[in-house]
């Protein structure tokens, strides 16, 4: 097991297959990060002198423009997608027997009639505007039910990142230590973390810690006690994941000349890992990020679900059983723009790891 | 690709199967069991898993019931067990679509001209933006609830990942030598595709599959606990799970053993994927 990760390459070995089935260099966003997966190579610096990094930072910001672009458009795909006449969705949802001079009234306030192209114009215009339309089910501005639930999921997130990233650090140090028992438990661990279902955690973990022990609540609210369990259920399986790609980053780093040159320096084993291989290791971890966030908005809907606790997700998943589409659009658009913006702060995260480390 | 070729004769054969480490045949042996379950759940677990016994309801794990039994008296066990095809079956299915969707916006954009590999990647990066759950909720908003549309659902939230891995695939192979020198032989650009470039760009995308099915098995089981996947009768391990919901307190074991099969399921196909990965990595390596 330590021997394969070894002798096997980042690339092909990422766990995940949505996001990251490339966590190495394929998950780097073009522009100034390219080459930030191989760890241990020189190359930003040496791309850094022939192109100016503000040329690069705003090719990849030009680049995060057009993937919001493209994300609105496809939003838009959707809602043409949709079945039945989005007149009668607009005074109501299905099933409100509207009458006919109701929906052409309607049609004329939401510019139904008119040509697609045109449409297509006034929807981007409202996304522009801040506008995410109508909810069915709330009658309400979706921005109006989403922005008082966007706290307590991101608060619920950034918990668990935190937790992730300090269990993934903790064994990626000592699964590339020296003593092979602890390498193998370790790695042996990650592998089952990373496929946990977090809902399933959750559930097991509200048997143990309420049910059973009574330290935690089984209701999550907004207090420290009752955000453990949650965050701890979203935390452990993207530590999985985080824990293998900074290995394998920190394995590659160690096999590298540097670390040769350190040793004979007489760096303990210890100061190698820790002051020369970890940031090897924290660049590919960096690289997931905008993954991490793609999973941690989604394991909120599950683990919300399983603690009765406010948040995006639970409000998604009734808005989902209700078929409120306009309300899921929403939270769909608004997500994937965090995921384009935490890309777009990794990417800038890892080009001053990586300065640092070129220096 | 000579050293593969003489892998392929039969003396050779034995001896790389000999060769193999233990840890390789306990994976292939809890493969095999996982493929028996799907294929045949009538031989490990005889009994009907939708049999209802309304006064054995709530059983403990004990013998005759090793897993217990559920709110209906129906056997856990059993129901695991036959659970196991159409979980396998949801995850295989939507793993197919995503790499079905993803070679060809791989190969379009890994094969394709300059302006075609911007926009197409462009367009990749936009569907990346999608978070897994997120995506499938949508869809389900529009279509409705399903086991189809889990399994379209959860293949096309993998399509970019398998997209983005073939196509750097596809661009590592058609710089080798093979296929330059298949260019210069005169060969069109369909028979270069399929014979010289899609050959040494599938492996990778094969690994990558297998860690994928494991994946998608969780994701979909995921959407079956939020009640969004088959039906509740049907032995899901999803639909199971959301069942056990209800009795959290009271039963544990409606809980914990369909986890434990999507857990050990999930570690298998990552464990394989490894294997097959590192196999195919060192290949390409040494080009």
């Amino acid at each position: 097991m330590h021997h394969d990760a070894r002798s096997a390459p980042g690339p092909t070995l990422g766990g995940e297959p949505g996001a990251s089935a490339v966590p190495g260099p394929g998950a780097a966003a073009p522009g100034p990060a390219g080459p930030a997966g191989r760890p241990g190579a020189g190359a930003p610096a040496v791309r850094g002198h022939r192109s100016p990094w503000w040329l690069a930072a705003l090719w990849r910001l030009l680049g995060a423009v057009v993937a919001i672009w493209l994300v609105a458009t496809l939003g838009f795909v959707v809602l043409q997608a949709l079945p039945g006449d989005p007149a009668e969705a607009a005074v109501g949802g299905p099933g409100s027997q509207a009458s006919a001079a109701a929906l052409q009234a309607a049609r004329e306030q939401f510019g139904l009639d008119q040509p697609l192209p045109q449409q297509y114009l006034n929807y981007l215009g409202q996304l522009l505007r801040g506008d995410l339309g109508v909810s069915y089910g709330q009658k309400l501005p979706v921005v109006d039910v989403i922005a008082p639930l966007l706290w307590p999921t991101l608060l619920l997130a950034f918990c668990s990142l935190a937790v992730a990233w300090v269990l993934a650090l903790g064994t990626a140090l000592v699964a590339t230590g020296r003593s092979r028992f602890a390498a193998a438990l370790a790695s042996g661990l990650e592998l089952v973390a990373s496929v946990l279902p977090g809902f399933w955690l959750a559930a097991v973990l509200v048997m143990v810690f309420s049910t059973q022990l009574g330290w935690f609540p089984a209701v999550s609210d907004n207090s420290a006690r009752g955000l453990v369990l949650p965050a701890l259920a979203l935390a452990v399986p993207l530590a999985g994941y985080l824990a293998q790609t900074m290995r394998e980053g920190m394995l590659s780093a160690l096999d590298a000349p540097f670390a040769a040159a350190a040793r004979t320096r007489g760096e303990t084993p210890w100061g190698l890992r820790w002051r020369h291989a970890l940031r090897h290791g924290l660049v590919p971890g960096i690289n997931l990020s905008g993954w991490a966030f793609g999973y941690l908005i989604s394991g909120a809907v599950v683990v919300e679900t399983v603690f009765a606790r406010p948040g995006l997700g639970r409000a998604l998943l009734s808005a989902v059983t209700a078929r409120d589409v306009p309300l899921v659009l929403g939270v769909t658009l608004v997500s994937a723009l965090g995921y384009v913006l935490v890309t777009l702060l990794a990417d800038a995260l890892v080009a001053l790891v990586d300065r640092r480390a070129a220096a | 690709m000579s050293a593969a070729l003489s892998e392929t004769r039969p003396r050779a054969v034995v001896h790389r199967l000999a060769r193999l480490r233990p840890g390789t045949w306990l994976l292939a042996a809890c493969g095999l069991v996982i493929l028996l379950c799907a294929a045949v759940p009538g031989l490990i677990a005889p009994g009907d898993p939708l049999a209802i016994a309304p006064r054995e309801s709530f059983l403990s794990p004990r013998w005759g019931h090793p897993f217990g039994t559920d709110e209906s008296g129906r056997d856990l066990f059993t129901r695991v067990v036959h659970g196991t095809r159409s979980s396998v079956l949801i995850g295989v299915l939507s793993t197919l679509l995503g790499v079905g969707l993803g070679a060809v916006l791989g190969l379009v954009t890994g094969l394709g001209r300059r302006w075609l590999d911007a926009a197409g990647s462009r367009l990749i990066d936009a569907m990346l933006a999608f978070p897994t759950l997120l995506l499938a909720l949508l869809l389900i908003a529009v279509r409705g609830p399903g086991v189809a549309t889990v399994i379209v659902a959860v293949g096309l939230s993998s399509a970019p990942g398998y997209a983005r891995l073939l196509r750097s695939e596809v661009r590592r192979v058609s710089r080798s030598g093979h296929v330059e020198a298949a260019r210069m032989l005169g060969k069109g650009p369909v028979a270069i595709v399929w014979r010289h470039i899609l050959p040494g760009a599938l492996g990778p995308l094969l690994a990558v599959a297998t860690l994928g099915v494991g994946q998608a098995i969780v994701w979909a089981s995921a959407l079956g606990y939020l009640g969004l996947g088959a039906p509740p009768p049907a032995p899901e391990w999803g639909a199971m799970l959301n069942a056990g919901r209800t009795y959290i307190s009271n039963g544990w074991w409606m809980t914990v053993f369909p986890g434990l099969a999507i857990v050990g399921v999930g570690v298998v196909a990552t464990l394989a994927g490894r294997r097959l990965s590192a196999r195919w990595a060192g290949r390409g390596g040494a080009r």
